[in-house]
C-alpha cells in the first residue's frame, strides 16, 4: 500500500512537467507577448529601444529554454515568480481568486450532492415509472442546458422582479458571511444543476446495477425493511462510481467555470486565467495551468484512496 | 457453369444480402423507435436541426447578417419598418437583425462544430486507444502520458489555449473546431483503450498474427470493429458537449466572431446587455443551444443503452 501510494505520487512529476512544457511551449506560440500587447493597446508609436528595454526587465531576452530553466528553478524553490502584467506576485494574486472559486466550488457540490443523491436513489427504486422518467428528464435537461444561460436567466428573473444584479465586487466569507452567500448562491445554483445531473445520472445507474446483486436479495430474504436494504445495502455499495465523478467535477469546478464567473462578475481562476492568456502574462498563466492540474491529479489520487476506504474489498498492492 | 450463370447468381446473391441488409437496418430503426421512445425523440430533434441547417436559406426570413437600422431591438411577434416578410417572430437585436434567422443560420455553426470536432477527436482517439493496446509496451506508456498530460488541462482551459495558440476570429472557425477536438482525443482514447485491452487477448487475433497478418492490418480490420460500441458511444456523447463547447468559447469572445450567427455568440454581448430591456435575445439562443445538447444526449444515451447496457459514462 504505502509502495503504491509513494508510486502514485511521483507519477504525477512526469505528468506535471507534461503539463508544464505544453503550457510554456503553447503560451510562447501565440503571436504577440505582453510589451507589445501593451503598447499596441495605446496606439502610438514607440521606439525600438524602450521595448527591448522593457522586454530586458522582464527576462523576456533571454532564450527559450533558459527561460524554462528559470521558471523550473523557481518552482523547485516554491517561487511563482511575478506577473508580468501587474508586477505583483503570482502567489498573491492566485490565492485570492483561489478563495472566491474554492468556496464557489464547495457550495456547488454539497448542493449538488444533496439533489443528486437522493433523487438518483429515487428514480433507480422506481424504474421506469414515471417518477423515474421525470427524475431523468430533469437531468438530461440540467446536461443540456449551459450553466451560463441558466445564470443568465436567473439574473433575468431577479432583475426583473427584486431589481437584484451581481454585485461588482467580491465579499469574503469571513468579512460579511451574508452577503457573500448571498453573492455566491445564484452561480452555484446555475452550476450545481448541471453538476448534480451528472452525479444524479451515476446514482441512478449504479444503484440499479447494484440492486440485482445477489446480497440485496439476501437482504431482503431475511426480513429488512425495504427503505434499509436501499439505504444501507444498495447506496452503500453503489457509491464508488458516484464519488468518482463528484470529485472529478469538483476538481473541474476550480478552474473550469470561467463563463459562469463571466455572467456572475465574478473574480475567479477561470477569468483570472483567461484574462492572463488575453494579457501575454506568462508567469501567471503557467501558474495557474499547473496549479489546475496540479489539483485535478491530486484530486485524481485522492479518489483512489478513497476507494479503500468506501469499500474494504479493494486493496492497492 | 458457364460464365453467365455463374453472373446471375452473383447477382442475385448481391441482391439477396442488399435486400436483406436493408430489411436488417429497417428493422433496427424500427427497433430502436419502439424500444426508445426518449432516443426517437433526441432523434427527431436531431433531424429537424439538420433539416435547419441544410435548408437555412429557404427557411429564414431575412438575412442573418445585416439588419436594418430602422428595426434595432423590436419585440419578437413585430413587424419590420419596410413592411416585409412574415415579421420578427423572436425579435430583433441591436443591429436590427432578425433573431429567428440567425438562430436557423447558427444551426450551421453548431452542428459543423460539433460533427466535424467529435468525429476528428473522437476518431484520433479510437485510432491512439486502439494503437496503444496492440503495441503495448514503451508505445502504450507513452500514448499513455501524453493522454494524461492532455486530460489534467481543465477542458475549457485547453481550449482557450489552443484558440489563442491559433488565433481566433473571422474565418477562424476550423482554429475553434481544433480547440474543441484535442480535448476529446484523450478522453475517447482512454476508454476504447480500456476495451481494447481485452480485444488484443481474443484468440481471434492471435489467429490473425499467427497466419502473418500485419499490424496495422490487426488493428483496423479486427481491433476496430470490435471496439466500435464505446467509439460511437462516445462520439454521440460529445456531439452535444462539443455544441456547449463551441457556445461557451464563442460567448466568451474566443470562438466564432460577428457577424456570424452562432448562438453562444448571440448570449454575448446583446444577451447580457440588454437583459432587461430585450430579453428575448437571452432566451432564444438558450434554448436553441438546449434543445440540440438536449437531443443528442437523448439520442445517445438510447444508443448507449442499446449498444452495450453495461458501460456507463456520466
Amino acid at each position: 500500500m504505502q509502495r503504491y501510494i509513494v508510486g502514485r505520487l511521483l507519477l504525477m512529476i512526469p505528468t506535471l512537467f507534461g503539463v508544464a512544457v505544453l503550457t510554456f511551449v503553447v503560451m510562447r506560440l501565440v503571436p504577440g507577448d505582453i510589451v507589445a500587447l501593451r503598447y499596441a493597446g495605446t496606439g502610438a508609436s514607440v521606439p525600438q529601444e524602450i521595448i527591448d528595454q522593457e522586454r530586458r526587465a522582464l527576462g523576456l531576452d533571454k532564450g527559450i529554454p533558459e527561460q524554462f530553466a528559470d521558471w523550473m528553478a523557481g518552482i523547485a524553490r516554491l517561487d511563482m515568480g511575478t506577473s508580468l502584467w501587474t508586477g505583483r506576485p503570482v502567489v498573491e494574486e492566485v490565492s485570492l481568486r483561489l478563495e472566491l472559486s474554492v468556496e464557489l466550488a464547495i457550495i456547488a457540490t454539497l448542493l449538488a450532492i444533496a439533489l443528486a443523491v437522493p433523487l438518483g436513489v429515487i428514480a433507480a427504486v422506481k424504474q421506469d415509472t414515471w417518477i423515474d422518467y421525470v427524475i431523468r428528464v430533469f437531468s438530461i435537461g440540467g446536461l443540456a442546458m449551459p450553466s451560463f444561460w441558466i445564470g443568465i436567466l436567473m439574473i433575468l428573473v431577479l432583475l426583473t422582479t427584486f431589481g437584484w444584479a451581481p454585485p461588482l465586487t467580491f465579499t469574503s466569507l469571513l468579512e460579511d458571511p451574508f452577503a457573500n452567500l448571498s453573492q455566491l448562491i445564484w452561480p452555484a445554483l446555475a452550476v450545481g444543476y448541471r453538476y448534480s445531473a451528472v452525479a444524479m445520472r451515476m446514482t441512478r445507474s449504479s444503484v440499479l446495477e447494484v440492486m440485482r446483486e445477489d446480497y440485496i436479495r439476501t437482504a431482503r430474504a431475511k426480513g429488512a425493511r425495504e427503505r434499509l436494504v436501499v439505504v444501507r445495502h444498495a447506496l452503500r455499495n453503489s457509491l464508488l462510481p458516484v464519488v468518482t465523478v463528484i470529485s472529478l467535477e469538483f476538481a473541474f469546478l476550480i478552474g473550469g467555470l470561467v463563463v459562469t464567473e463571466q455572467v456572475f462578475n465574478l473574480n475567479g481562476i477561470g477569468k483570472l486565467l483567461v484574462d492572463a492568456v488575453a494579457h501575454r502574462d506568462y508567469t501567471l498563466v503557467q501558474a495557474i495551468v499547473l496549479l489546475l492540474a496540479f489539483v485535478f491529479v491530486l484530486v485524481n489520487f485522492l479518489v483512489d484512496m478513497l476507494y479503500v476506504f468506501l469499500d474494504p474489498r479493494i486493496r492497492y498492492s | 457453369m458457364s460464365a453467365i450463370t455463374r453472373d446471375a447468381e452473383e447477382l442475385a446473391r448481391i441482391r439477396f444480402q442488399e435486400r436483406t441488409t436493408a430489411a436488417r437496418a429497417r428493422r433496427a430503426v424500427k427497433d430502436f423507435v419502439l424500444h426508445r421512445p426518449l432516443g426517437a425523440f433526441g432523434a427527431a430533434l436531431i433531424v429537424v436541426m439538420i433539416l435547419a441547417a441544410v435548408f437555412a436559406d429557404q427557411i429564414a426570413p431575412y438575412d442573418a447578417t445585416t439588419g436594418e437600422f430602422l428595426d434595432l431591438l423590436k419585440p419578437p411577434g413585430s413587424m419590420p419598418a419596410s413592411g416585409d416578410g412574415p415579421g420578427f417572430i423572436m425579435g430583433t437585436d441591436p443591429f436590427g437583425r432578425d433573431v429567428f434567422s440567425r438562430i436557423i443560420y447558427g444551426s450551421r455553426t453548431a452542428l459543423a462544430v460539433g460533427f466535424i470536432a467529435s468525429i476528428v477527436g473522437s476518431t484520433l482517439g479510437l485510432l491512439l486507444g486502439v494503437v496503444g493496446a496492440y503495441a503495448g509496451g514503451k508505445v502504450d506508456q507513452t500514448i499513455q502520458r501524453l493522454m494524461d498530460v492532455l486530460i489534467s488541462f481543465p477542458l475549457i482551459v485547453l481550449a482557450i489555449a489552443v484558440v489563442a495558440a491559433l488565433g481566433g476570429g473571422e474565418d477562424k472557425v476550423g482554429n475553434v473546431i481544433a480547440a474543441i477536438t484535442v480535448p476529446i482525443i484523450p478522453r475517447v482514447a482512454r476508454v476504447v483503450r480500456s476495451s481494447a485491452l481485452a480485444v488484443v487477448e481474443m484468440p481471434y487475433i492471435e489467429a490473425a498474427r499467427s497466419v502473418g497478418v500485419g499490424a496495422w492490418r490487426i488493428m483496423l480490420r479486427h481491433m476496430v470493429p470490435n471496439v466500435f460500441a464505446p467509439y460511437l458511444i462516445m462520439l454521440t456523447a460529445f456531439l452535444g458537449q462539443a455544441i456547449l463547447l463551441e457556445a461557451s468559447l464563442s460567448f466568451l469572445g474566443l470562438g466564432v466572431v460577428e457577424p456570424a450567427a452562432s448562438w453562444g455568440l448571440m448570449l454575448r454581448g446583446a444577451g447580457m446587455q440588454f437583459l432587461e430591456r430585450a430579453p428575448w435575445l437571452a432566451i432564444a439562443p438558450g434554448l436553441a443551444i438546449s434543445a440540440a445538447v438536449f437531443g443528442f444526449n437523448l439520442f445517445g444515451d438510447s444508443l448507449r443503452d442499446a449498444l452495450d447496457p453495461r458501460l456507463r459514462t456520466a
